[in-house]
């Protein structure tokens, strides 16, 4: 009897899992199916998890709005942390049909093969928000952030403050992404390259970009005595989370304080904390790829050709970064996320 | 003589929790006499905040003792645990966070409204957890596996908007420092806590109801007690200790994140509550013990950060000195000591006999 109960709820168990995985590619797909009769596109869209941060939210959100059965789309749509599972969705994509496949992917390597099959099924891929290391050939377009700009946008900031040392607390985001890398790369070469500039404690916030991952590398710097007077976190909730941290220590940040905060993806509330001081930087990165892409591929259904790419086939968003002594309520309003 | 015996082995269970204190309390003295200073310095809203490792290792371990507390009910009615808390503890902060968002604007009174029915929910949560285990029997570890795989899911449809911003002084009052008081507030809430669990102690017989259904629910039920409600009881328990870690745990960030909201605290729970030296199969307990498990555990953390190991290769340190702690408590390594122990005892008493008869 109690194996019998317990087998049972092992397979509820599975049945909870396979929901709590499977609901938003589901949803799409059974939509899809009633309507299948119409001339709708087939898309493929994988993303990352929206819980991730402010920017993804906006980012789902943004391709949720725009690929609708109205705007003559099929979509499904898989959200997935890691890229295994992001891989596999592509692979399910490429056998279930789809015409065309949308990748922002997790890490930058790995995918040569999967984009491969995909070109022999015909089928074309667009690269959104980030980059996948690989010959440009394998995609149609990638409508991106330059992340490595706006790494060195931040750090040329950085060095106009003219500080007589610089002590970095450098919090990164999921490695290996390319917005990690790109935001990484500049900050340790300039280290590298420069004197008065160390990086006292660097720390990732993991996979899911994680606020409290932060705080806690930010609490262990500071439980071990590490003097820093610079915060580079490499997104706004990870930035929180330090301030969370300096908060609770004790130590004043901002533009009147000990140490500055520097984050990246504007964010409204993060926008704010500039505009009231207590950040001191925030690097800009648009979420908004959606619009470019339905472009693109409206006008390859309408059997044009694409123009305007540059030579690794990308549309690069522009994209600048804000000064807490500079930042106006219009900036805000004009670029805030959320 | 009976009765001294019974007291010891009372303190007993606590002697191996006190020595790996001790011993890391002393090799932070030689490694680093300063780990142990206090200071007082003033954050950017102007709250003077006390400072150094000691309050910071006691603010740090706040949620966990707060759960293990409840960990240790649970373990001791049920004979097994709960590894659903860290999961619904994010139910917990969504609910919370819901509530606020709900009422619009963050008030003292709204986060009362708030606390509160994120305990209801919470309670009602871990009382499908409870009726699982004490209604149709199943072991604890299965039925808690249930919320424990799908209960982030059901926080993430409670409150779907991901990076919630709390900007509130009361929020951060909360997970931080209250106005002119520099005593990190968590500290405050494990003292609630605790002291509502010595209360409800001192005056029920829960203690006594607890620990005999642990050790023999067939006996208990015999003696009129009913296993049922003695098991439903500690689950409520638990999930007020859940909503309030919960809630503390979101006011820490000033954010909810319905994926790493508590995480992984059930294995660090448990861990406490085994520190304490409590079976983990039931019966006896101490609240005392899984509370200093809680800071034992986070002190270890907190030293390993203090040595500069980076918060990612921690959990491997901290396994090493865990697997001796835990090795030390076992029942072979503490048989083995006794003996050891009382031999000693009896070889030094003879040899006090024998000078005594020769003087």
């Amino acid at each position: 009897m109690t194996r019998k109960v317990i087998a049972l709820l092992l397979a509820l168990v599975l049945v909870f899992a396979l929901t709590a995985c499977g609901q938003k590619a589901d949803k799409p797909a059974d939509s899809g199916e009633a309507a299948s009769g119409g001339d709708l596109i087939k898309v493929g869209i994988i993303n990352l998890d929206p819980s991730e941060s402010g920017y993804r939210q906006a980012n789902v959100k943004d391709l949720n709005d725009t690929f609708t059965k109205e705007n003559g789309y099929d979509a499904t749509f898989v959200t997935a942390p890691t890229a295994d599972k992001q891989l596999e969705a592509a692979k399910g994509f490429i056998t279930s049909g789809m015409k065309y496949i949308l990748v922002s992917a997790a890490e930058t390597t790995g995918w040569d093969e999967v984009l491969s099959e995909a070109k022999e099924a015909g089928i074309k891929v667009f690269l959104f928000d980030r980059m996948i290391e690989c010959d440009p050939s394998l995609y149609t377009a990638a409508v991106v952030s330059d992340m490595r700009q706006e790494g060195e946008t931040a750090v040329a900031w950085l060095e106009s403050l003219g500080l007589d040392e610089y002590k970095i607390l450098h919090i990164q985001g999921q490695l290996g992404s390319a917005a990690q890398i790109g935001r990484s790369d500049p900050l340790t070469e300039k280290c590298e390259a420069t004197d008065n500039w160390t990086i006292v404690r660097e720390g990732t916030g993991g996979d899911s970009w994680d606020p409290n991952e932060a705080r806690k590398i930010a609490e262990a710097a500071i439980d071990a005595g590490e003097d820093f007077n610079i915060v580079y976190a490499e997104n706004d909730g990870m930035a929180d989370g330090v301030v969370q941290a300096l908060d609770a220590k004790g130590i004043t940040h901002g533009v009147n304080g000990d140490v500055i905060i520097m984050g990246f993806d504007c964010n409204k509330w993060a926008l704010e904390k500039l505009l009231s001081g207590e950040w001191n930087y925030d690097g800009q990165c648009s979420p908004f790829q959606a619009g470019a892409i339905d472009k693109m591929i409206k006008t390859l259904e309408s059997g044009a050709s694409i123009e305007g790419l540059n030579e690794l086939n990308q549309i690069i968003s522009e994209e600048k970064g804000f000064d807490a002594t500079k930042i106006t309520q219009e900036d805000i309003d004009k670029y805030g996320l959320g | 003589m009976r009765l001294g015996k019974k007291a010891s082995s009372g303190l007993g269970q606590l002697v191996i929790p006190l020595v790996a204190l001790a011993i890391l309390i002393v090799f932070n003295l030689f490694r680093d006499v300063g780990f142990f200073s206090i200071g007082i310095s003033v954050n950017n809203s102007g709250n003077k905040v006390l400072t150094g490792n000691l309050i910071s290792i006691i603010d740090s371990a706040s949620e966990l003792a707060i759960i293990a507390m409840g960990m240790t009910l649970v373990t001791a009615a049920c004979g097994g645990q709960d590894i659903s808390v860290g999961a619904v503890g994010a139910i917990s902060g969504a609910v919370f966070v819901k509530v606020l968002q709900g009422m619009g604007a963050i008030t003292v009174p709204t986060v009362i409204v708030g606390v509160i029915l994120c305990c209801l929910a919470t309670i009602a949560f871990k009382l499908f957890n409870g009726t699982l285990v004490s209604v149709f029997r199943v072991q604890p570890m299965i039925a808690t596996l249930i919320l424990f795989s799908c209960a982030r899911s059901i926080a993430y449809w409670i409150n779907g908007d991901a990076a919630v911003q709390l900007n509130s002084p009361i929020i951060s009052a909360i997970g931080k420092t209250l106005p002119g008081i520099p005593i990190p507030t968590p500290i405050f809430a494990v003292i609630l806590v605790g002291l509502l669990m010595f209360l409800v102690f001192k005056f029920t017989s829960l203690r006594l109801y607890t620990q005999s259904v642990g050790i023999n629910q067939g006996a208990a039920r015999l003696n009129g007690i009913n296993p049922t409600a003695i098991k439903l009881i500690s689950f409520v328990l638990l999930g007020i200790c859940v909503s309030v870690a919960g809630v503390i745990g979101v006011c820490r960030l000033g954010q909810l994140n319905h994926k790493t909201l508590l995480v992984d605290i059930e294995m660090d729970a448990i861990l406490a509550v085994a520190i304490g030296g409590n079976s983990l199969g039931g019966g006896r307990f101490r609240l005392s013990g899984s509370i200093l498990g809680a800071y034992i555990i986070q002190m270890l953390t907190t030293t390993l950060y203090a040595m500069k190991v980076a918060p990612v290769n921690v959990k491997a340190y901290k396994a090493i000195v865990i697997i001796i702690i835990v090795v030390a408590g076992s029942p072979v390594v503490k048989d083995w000591l006794t003996t050891r122990w009382n031999r000693l005892r009896a070889g030094s008493a003879r040899a006090n006999a024998q000078k005594e008869g020769v003087s």
